[in-house]
């Protein structure tokens, strides 16, 4: 390891972090503002079709008309809309040589155990991508290709696949359902497609290997997975390295379609900046999620949220069809003066249908920590089934953990089961700990890795053991 | 566009309501609390009716409410012996669409109880009037508290002496009559230092259609002292109630609070329960059973602002035909109360598909050495248990209504006068034949 | 091994120990005995380091150390060890990643390389053997689940594990029946060496029918009022505590 953490500390009292990301950019960056003629120059410069420009020109009229909600637990100053450029090209991608990379994001990613080569990549730093990941993607390419699986980038997918995209663009997750997806949907950038065929069965966990080529998509991000019939993909977004972004405001949009008997676990690690200690800084994290279940089929979400300095964040399941089975596991961790304000809806309308809800808060610093979460059974939804169990934890008595449960039940023979606790994490298990030789901040990360143990065991396993990881430096420093 | 419009049209709706109100003559009243009055008015200038966008309303639209056009309800004289409880002895007070009914009341004078009407009360300038009345913390910007504070006509003044123990229950008979009357009762109940009281109050109706009662309580349970307020809520179908109440708990006090709301085309209870001092105990515990098109709304809020508390909340409904029900809970635990223990239940039964129910349990906690913990649930009746009383040879509708009554008997188990819990066990029975 | 002198403690601000003289010897089986409230569990919790109490007077001295200047982590680090009367379940922490992290850190502490993988899972095996634990229990979440006979059998297994200088059993009796007090106690047998030393902390004799003790001692109001052979067990036994209460000085 480069820095052992009193070096860290000590280099980070004296030394404001740098937004060290000062660089030559190859042009490409239209101008600040946002107008309609802004609108059409970025679909224009996508090459893209009428129907796509039709899409975002009225996603944007709608958003015109839209004033931002504020229900949630979180407060930020006033976003200026026009002070945000809404376009750069790849090419305008700025580069920052090692030596200005903030040593605090080396530090991290070593304790992650990432390899030099994607730290750089990570870090904004030109590399040539010479390392395996070149020939195990070409052959990773070959073998979906084989099963006609599509994984995209969303703009290829609009070039090559227009009838996938048009046909199912904008069906979750319609322009018009709330300001930052009307946003979203009338300046995306770009953002990944995905369609896996009828029946097949993805063999490889989706995205994997793209992790260095995603940290880059942009502040508006946009996401179409659709899982035709009887088929199955597990999705992974997001990495557990530090994100740094010098764009403050990011409104991802994420739709998901579970046609007939089809399965799609999506999971995710965020770990944008959080800000500094003081609350300086960090990215606002609006992001809308939504997935449609169809019969027989199950979508379910996984999160473990530690970035950011604000998030509002509901990854949903429309739980249409008969039969269908939505599940959300979060963690959400906050220190210093991160906000989080996230939890899920789950719509049931189909019969039969079933939805799970764990969700484990950790708030420490002066934090806020808030789970929002809507369970709606609807009157035909018979024998429709939700457990929801969220606990949160606090670390310290300047951070507060709120629950902020809606159930809305209009069928006489659902069940419903909704529980939450809120505690400090165990005195006596800490003593219990000390005791048999354990240090108090280890032990810290033993029993808040085995409070959320119910949802990392939710993520593919390779994901997992970073994820643990990211918990304890999350949480570094966060007692005592 | 559509937004001026909705405005426009609630503030109409709200002229019409200070149309009515302002025949109400105050003139004569002690300057001081007239002045509470007056403060209101003004207040009112700002607020309008909720919108299906108020939050705080999100469950309940009150358009039935004040779309409605009402006249002042009087007082009369009229038969309360169908409201009394049997086999209790209780001192009896009357209250008809606002005003007390000295002549119906049966209560004898007590050493160091000052019971009375509020409008007495305002006329001999208490103390302890003077220092409680009008202080709310919650529902400050709420329309309908503002309305009761500018324009409430009567209710009880009751005030008990330090270290005094009131055996015999307070029974108040809160009474509308009439069609489309509107009626501001208005209640201020004070246990000082040491003292124990016991509290009835029957929300019922006479002869009457749409008539809409407005009414707020405010509750002092001083250092040391126990309260338990008791409220029944029986009111015909198709008339209306909102009911605030404001508690206060000061030091080492014990307060219970049980709503039991049968009937009604829309009720709201909004209950704030203040707890700013340390090693207070506070229950509060509702049954609400919906019928036809009823639309029973609880809202509550525990702030808990000093250590070493505990609260303790149940709520059940049984909802049937096209009711509703609604549960909204919240349980404040600020950065100075540690050691606050808050745990909050709420479960339902739906009895049929065209009944809803709308559950929000919430905690909101800035201290770390706490437990909280709330759970809501929907369901039926376990089937498990019916089958079960079933092979005893119970028949299964005989099965139902015995499991029914068990969950509903179980929300009000810490009413301590048993003439009332038996009156209220009575009344479930009857529902569930 | 360890040598108390004078040891006085308080919770909130109430005194419990007032004065306790102890001296246990490498090799030693001491017991403590006495009867509800006579401060057994608070010298076992002021020992560990349980930031509850205070210390207001006295000293220890643990394998020439002071054992009242180091953090509870670094006492159990030293070598001491404490078998809790109520062992605390932690949820979703396995029993192996628990001690494998308590094992490390010890290891550490005393500059010494973290176990291999190998030799961890042979340990595991072998001290699970000793007390009859299920191997199945090892995987399992802290505690969470076990019946109390599994705890106090999985508390003797840490021992084991973790191979303390001095262990101090907590009321481990108390609660089990006759088949798992003969578990424990022959756990316990089996982990005796001329080099490290135990104090078994209880409230009947029972458990000095299997833990052989080599002195006992008789603990009332916070002080050691009677110290003698294992026969003073039986004589406590057979007369009761309120013998100590009509011979106590107090």
């Amino acid at each position: 390891m480069a820095y052992s953490e009193d070096d860290l500390k000590k280099e980070l009292k004296d030394q404001e972090y740098k937004y060290g990301f000062t660089s030559n950019i190859e042009s490409e960056v239209i101008p600040k503002g946002l107008n309609e003629d802004v609108v059409r120059l970025i679909s224009s410069k996508k090459n893209e079709p009428q129907w796509l420009l039709d899409f975002r020109l009225k996603a944007f009229a709608h958003w015109k008309t839209m004033v931002e909600k504020r229900w949630a637990h979180v407060s930020y100053p006033e976003i200026d809309f026009q002070n945000i450029s809404y376009y750069s090209s790849p090419k305008a991608k700025k580069e920052v040589s090692w030596d200005e990379v903030d040593p605090e994001m080396k530090a991290t990613m070593d304790k992650l155990g990432i390899s030099m080569d994607e730290q750089k990549a990570l870090s904004g730093v030109a590399v040539d991508f010479v390392f395996d990941s070149v020939s195990v993607k070409t052959s990773f390419q070959d073998k979906l290709q084989e099963l006609g699986v599509i994984f995209c980038s969303f703009s290829e997918a609009v070039k090559n696949h227009p009838e996938l995209v048009k046909k199912y663009l904008g069906t979750v997750v319609p322009p018009t359902d709330n300001f930052y997806a009307a946003l979203n949907s009338a300046v995306f950038s770009d953002g990944s497609f995905c369609y896996i065929p009828k029946g097949v069965r993805c063999p490889m966990e989706l995205s994997t290997y793209f992790r260095i080529n995603e940290a880059n998509t942009g502040q508006f991000e946009r996401t179409l997975l659709i899982a035709d019939e009887g088929s199955y993909v597990s999705y992974l977004e997001g990495c557990t390295a530090p994100s740094r972004d010098e764009n403050q405001l990011h409104a991802a949009v994420v739709e998901l379609i579970s046609l007939d008997g089809a399965e799609i676990k999506y999971s995710t690690v965020q770990n944008w900046y959080p800000g500094d200690k003081d609350g300086k800084g960090g990215i606002y994290n609006f992001v809308t999620k939504r997935g449609i279940c169809h019969n027989h089929s199950k979508i379910s979400w996984t999160q473990v949220e530690t970035g950011s300095a604000v998030t509002w964040k509901y990854p949903s399941c429309i739980l249409k069809g008969d039969n269908s089975i939505g599940e959300f596991y979060s963690v959400a961790v906050t220190n210093h003066y991160q906000q989080a304000d996230t939890g899920t809806k789950m719509i049931h309308l189909g019969k039969n249908t079933k939805s799970t809800i764990i969700s484990k808060g950790i708030s420490a610093g002066f934090s806020n920590n808030s789970y929002r979460g809507l369970v709606q059974i609807h009157k035909n939804a018979t024998n429709a089934r939700n457990f929801t169990q969220c606990d949160s934890l606090l670390m310290s008595d300047q951070c507060g953990a709120h629950t902020f449960p809606y159930i809305e039940v209009k069928n006489s023979t659902a069940k419903i089961e909704h529980e939450a606790t809120t505690s400090k994490i165990g005195e006596d298990q800490l003593f219990y700990c000390n005791q048999r030789g354990i240090s108090t901040e280890k032990a810290i990360n033993l029993i808040v890795n085995g409070y959320c143990k119910d949802v990392l065991n939710k993520l593919p396993m390779e994901f997992a053991v970073e994820a643990q990881k990211l918990l304890e430096i999350s949480l570094e420093g966060s007692v005592g | 566009m559509e937004n001026i419009n909705t405005t426009i049209a609630t503030s109409e709706k709200k002229d019409k309501f200070l149309e009515v109100l302002s025949t109400l003559d105050f003139t004569t009243e002690n300057p001081t609390f007239l002045q509470h009055r007056i403060t209101s008015q003004n207040e009112l200038n700002e607020l309008d009716f909720p919108t299906s966008k108020t939050e705080y309303w999100k469950y309940t639209r009150v358009g039935k409410i004040v779309n409605n056009t009402y006249t002042l309800g009087q007082p009369e004289k009229i038969d309360v012996s169908d409201f009394l409880i049997p086999n209790l002895d209780a001192q009896v007070l009357v209250i008809i669409n606002g005003h007390v009914v000295a002549d119906l009341s049966d209560f004898t004078s007590v050493d160091g109880v000052t019971l009375t009407s509020l409008s007495h009360a305002k006329k001999q300038n208490f103390e302890g009037l003077k220092k409680h009345f009008n202080q709310f913390t919650q529902d400050k910007k709420e329309i309908f508290l503002a309305f009761n504070n500018a324009f409430h006509t009567d209710g009880i003044y009751l005030e008990v002496a330090k270290n005094k123990i009131i055996e015999k229950p307070l029974h108040i008979i809160n009474i509308t009559t009439g069609n489309n009357t509107i009626s501001q009762s208005r209640n201020l109940f004070l246990a000082n230092v040491g003292s124990q009281v016991k509290i009835i109050e029957s929300f019922v109706n006479v002869n009457g259609e749409k008539n809409f009662n407005n009414h707020v309580s405010e509750l002092i349970i001083s250092e040391n002292a126990i309260m338990e307020y008791n409220k029944i809520q029986d009111k015909k179908e198709t008339n209306f109630s909102i009911v605030t109440e404001q508690v206060y708990q000061e030091a080492n006090s014990n307060f219970t609070i049980n709503t039991a709301t049968f009937n009604g085309a829309l009720v709201r209870n909004n209950l704030n329960i203040e707890v700013d001092a340390s090693n207070c105990e506070t229950n509060l515990n509702g049954l609400y059973l919906g019928k036809n098109k009823d639309h029973i709304d609880n809202h509550t809020v525990v702030d808990h602002k000093k250590p070493h508390c505990n609260s303790n909340e149940i709520y059940r409904g049984v909802l049937d035909n096209e009711s509703t029900g609604v549960f909204n809970g919240k349980v404040f635990v600020r950065p100075n109360a540690q050691k606050t223990n808050a745990f909050q239940q709420n479960n339902n039964i739906l009895l049929t598909d065209n009944a809803t129910v709308n559950s929000k349990p919430e905690l909101e906690i800035y201290a770390d050495d706490v437990k909280c913990s709330h759970g809501s649930t929907t369901g039926q009746i376990d089937e498990e248990a019916i089958f079960y009383l079933q092979s005893r040879g119970i028949s299964k509708k005989g099965a139902l209504k015995l499991m029914i009554n068990a969950f509903a008997k179980d929300a009000l188990e810490r009413i301590s006068i048993e003439a009332l819990q038996a009156y209220i066990d009575n009344k479930i029975e009857e529902r569930f034949i | 091994m360890i040598k108390i002198k004078n040891l006085h403690a308080n919770i909130d601000g109430k005194e419990i120990l007032k004065g306790i003289n102890l001296e246990v010897k490498a090799g030693e089986v001491h017991a403590i005995m006495g009867p509800n409230g006579s401060g057994k569990s608070t010298l076992s919790s002021v020992l560990a380091g349980r930031e509850e109490f205070e210390v207001t007077e006295g000293s220890v001295e643990f394998d020439g150390k002071d054992l009242l200047d180091l953090a509870p982590e670094d006492r159990a680090r030293e070598g001491l060890f404490l078998a809790f009367q109520y062992p605390i379940e932690i949820p979703g922490v396995s029993n192996i990643n628990f001690l494998k992290t308590a094992i490390n850190e010890k290891r550490a502490y005393l500059n010494q390389e973290p176990v291999s993988a190998k030799e961890f899972l042979g340990m595991v095996k072998e001290k699970s053997a000793l007390v009859e634990l299920d191997a199945k229990l090892a995987n399992r979440s802290v505690n969470e689940g076990f019946s109390g006979g599994e705890k106090k059998r999985n508390e003797i297994f840490q021992m084991a594990m973790l191979t303390p200088k001095l262990a101090i059993l907590d009321e481990t009796d108390s609660g089990l029946d006759i088949d798992a007090l003969r578990i424990v106690a022959n756990g316990v047998n089996k982990l005796k060496s001329p080099n490290n030393a135990t104090i078994v902390i209880t409230h009947y004799q029972r458990l000095l029918d299997y833990i052989i003790p080599d002195f006992v001692h008789v603990l009332y109001d916070g002080k050691i009022v009677k110290s003698g052979s294992k026969d003073l067990a039986l004589e406590l036994e057979e007369k009761g505590y309120d013998w100590i209460k009509n011979e106590s000085p107090l």
